[in-house]
């Protein structure tokens, strides 16, 4: 009994010792991110709270607790109440089995990479129940605007996952890390990253493909009706998973925590920093796109999800897989 | 020991809760949802007896596509609006023998299933259960593509097809669409999209679109 107690209060320190920083860093990165916006728009930005306005986040969030949540009359109670706590919950959830280093991962799962292809497509049910519980126009339209997106894009990263895969030949994400060692993903498989890139973008519902919440049309899209704290809670969510994708992609690309060039100087640097730096320079990318590329028509965006980057993605793995059988490079177990 | 077992009945005890709430709950929405929970717990079951693959597969193409799918029709279809009549109605109570008869054959089968477990007990001893390093990911792998590989070929096609038919089924023809295409948008240029006209005076123009 009393080993079942030791265990759980490690795992439940471990799991808070990854939980907090995420949850900070999720804040914080709100903040960069309108900051990026403001920089390419020659505006400011947040700017006033704390040095730099870093403490912008912790204002609004200050000021989304204490604001009134409203329960439409009309709305199915409990399914809306549900669908904030089920987005946050499933952005949070999938990074139990990101690695930041070697050692430091807290479930070094085999199929890794399922576990996160699989929570992330859990991810629209917080958009849809949310949509359909309020029982109103808009957020009807932008749950199943969203949820027709994210079902097609997630097609298009199932066929890039299976392009690194077959490089790598394990499902664990410390074994796709580390078969990066000799060179990263990127060269190879570049336009495949381009693709994931792009395929990320319309799976967290981000600017140019944010159509769910298109202002102009849907108000807010499937947040229409939800106010306060479950309004911040969809948010948090969504930035979650923003972060969770960028780790993705630099697991899956960028070599993970693995330093760039391995050499003296570089090797002091603790592998953990390496892998939050590749998170941050993606992120920044994901801010830039959202400042300068405007919002894509809904039938375009299902054109490109469908048309092109299915087909194209599927034909790299024939490439791929041709070409690690011609030149005997499959990986052996 | 003991813990795996706590969590075993918790997930079994949700997945009956919930497949009992998919054919009680009034609401057709609620019964979609109830079989999303139904189907995590399964998923947790077969993660529980090591077979993590299957779990995850279960988990991204039944929750992830199939059930979002079926929310779609339902939310759709509004079908909350024909509720508790089914059985009151004249019209409905003729699908209950039919639901009976399916519902014994399943049953019936299920005996079949466990019986044949029960009375033939060397049916598990007579595979030879290797204990190897090898994750249950790699060894569907060499299987599926070599032992089974025209079963696994043929279902492609079964889906193939259905996924064919069930377009041709909902496909229509609408006239009186305007549709975009890229190439004509594109290659578009300054002598055919810009027409100078002289209008004379007093007399207007007479566009022709």
């Amino acid at each position: 009994m009393q080993d079942y107690f030791y265990i759980l209060v490690s795992e439940v320190y471990k799991i808070l010792f990854l939980l907090v920083p995420v949850l900070v860093t999720v804040a914080m990165i709100v903040w960069l991110d309108r900051r990026v916006w403001a920089f390419v728009q020659k505006r400011r930005g947040p700017n006033v709270v704390g040095p730099f306005g870093l403490l912008q986040s912790l204002a609004d969030a200050l000021k989304y607790i204490f604001k009134e949540i409203i329960i439409p009359a009309s709305s199915n109670k409990i399914i809306f109440i549900l669908a904030p706590i089920v987005t946050m919950t499933l952005a949070l959830i999938a990074w139990a089995v990101i690695p930041f280093s070697e050692e430091f991962v807290l479930a070094n799962i085999n199929v890794g990479i399922l576990y996160i292809f699989a929570v992330s497509s859990l991810g629209v049910y917080g958009i849809i129940m949310g949509g359909w519980a309020s029982n109103s126009k808009y957020p009807f339209l932008g749950a199943i605007r969203s949820a027709a997106q994210m079902v097609s894009y997630e097609v298009s990263i199932g066929v890039i996952i299976i392009n690194v895969l077959l490089c790598v030949g394990s499902l664990n994400l410390t074994d796709i890390v580390l078969a990066q060692e000799k060179i990263w993903f990127v060269i190879p498989l570049f336009p495949m990253f381009v693709i994931f890139f792009i395929s990320a973008l319309a799976e967290t519902n981000r600017p140019p493909f944010d159509l769910p919440e298109a202002e102009a049309e849907l108000v807010a899209g499937y947040q229409t009706e939800y106010s306060g704290m479950m309004y911040a809670m969809f948010w948090l969510g969504e930035y979650a998973n923003i972060l969770l994708m960028c780790a993705l992609g630099s697991i899956l690309f960028l070599g993970g925590w693995l330093s760039p060039i391995d050499i003296y100087p570089f090797d002091l640097i603790p592998s953990p920093l390496w892998f939050i730096v590749k998170i941050l320079l993606l992120f920044i990318l994901f801010a830039l796109v959202k400042a300068i590329v405007p919002r894509y028509r809904y039938d375009q965006l299902m054109k490109l999800g469908w048309k092109i980057f299915l087909p194209l993605s599927l034909i790299w793995v024939v490439l791929t897989s041709g070409y690690l059988l011609y030149f005997d490079l499959l990986p052996t177990t | 020991m003991i813990a795996h077992a706590i969590f075993f009945y918790i997930f079994s005890f949700i997945a009956i809760i919930s497949a009992i709430m998919v054919t009680t709950s009034k609401n057709t929405v609620h019964s979609v949802f109830f079989l999303i929970l139904d189907f995590i717990s399964i998923s947790c079951l077969f993660i529980m007896i090591g077979a993590e693959f299957l779990g995850m597969i279960m988990l991204i193409v039944y929750v992830g596509a199939v059930a979002v799918l079926f929310l779609f029709v339902v939310m759709m279809l509004n079908v909350a609006s024909q509720k508790n009549t089914f059985f009151k109605s004249t019209h409905g109570s003729r699908h209950i023998p039919i639901g009976l008869f399916v519902s014994l054959i399943i049953f019936f089968e299920l005996i079949i299933v466990v019986g044949g477990w029960k009375y033939k007990p060397d049916l598990i001893n007579s595979i030879n259960l290797e204990i190897s390093n090898i994750s249950n990911t790699h060894s569907i792998g060499y299987v599926l593509y070599t032992d089974y590989i025209h079963l696994f070929q043929i279902s492609g096609m079964i889906l193939l097809v259905a996924m064919i038919g069930a377009i041709i089924l909902t496909y229509r023809k609408r006239e009186g669409l305007k549709r975009q295409s890229y190439f004509s948008q594109i290659s578009r240029e300054k002598n055919d999209g810009v027409d100078l006209v002289d209008v004379e005076k007093n007399k207007g123009v007479k566009v022709d679109v």
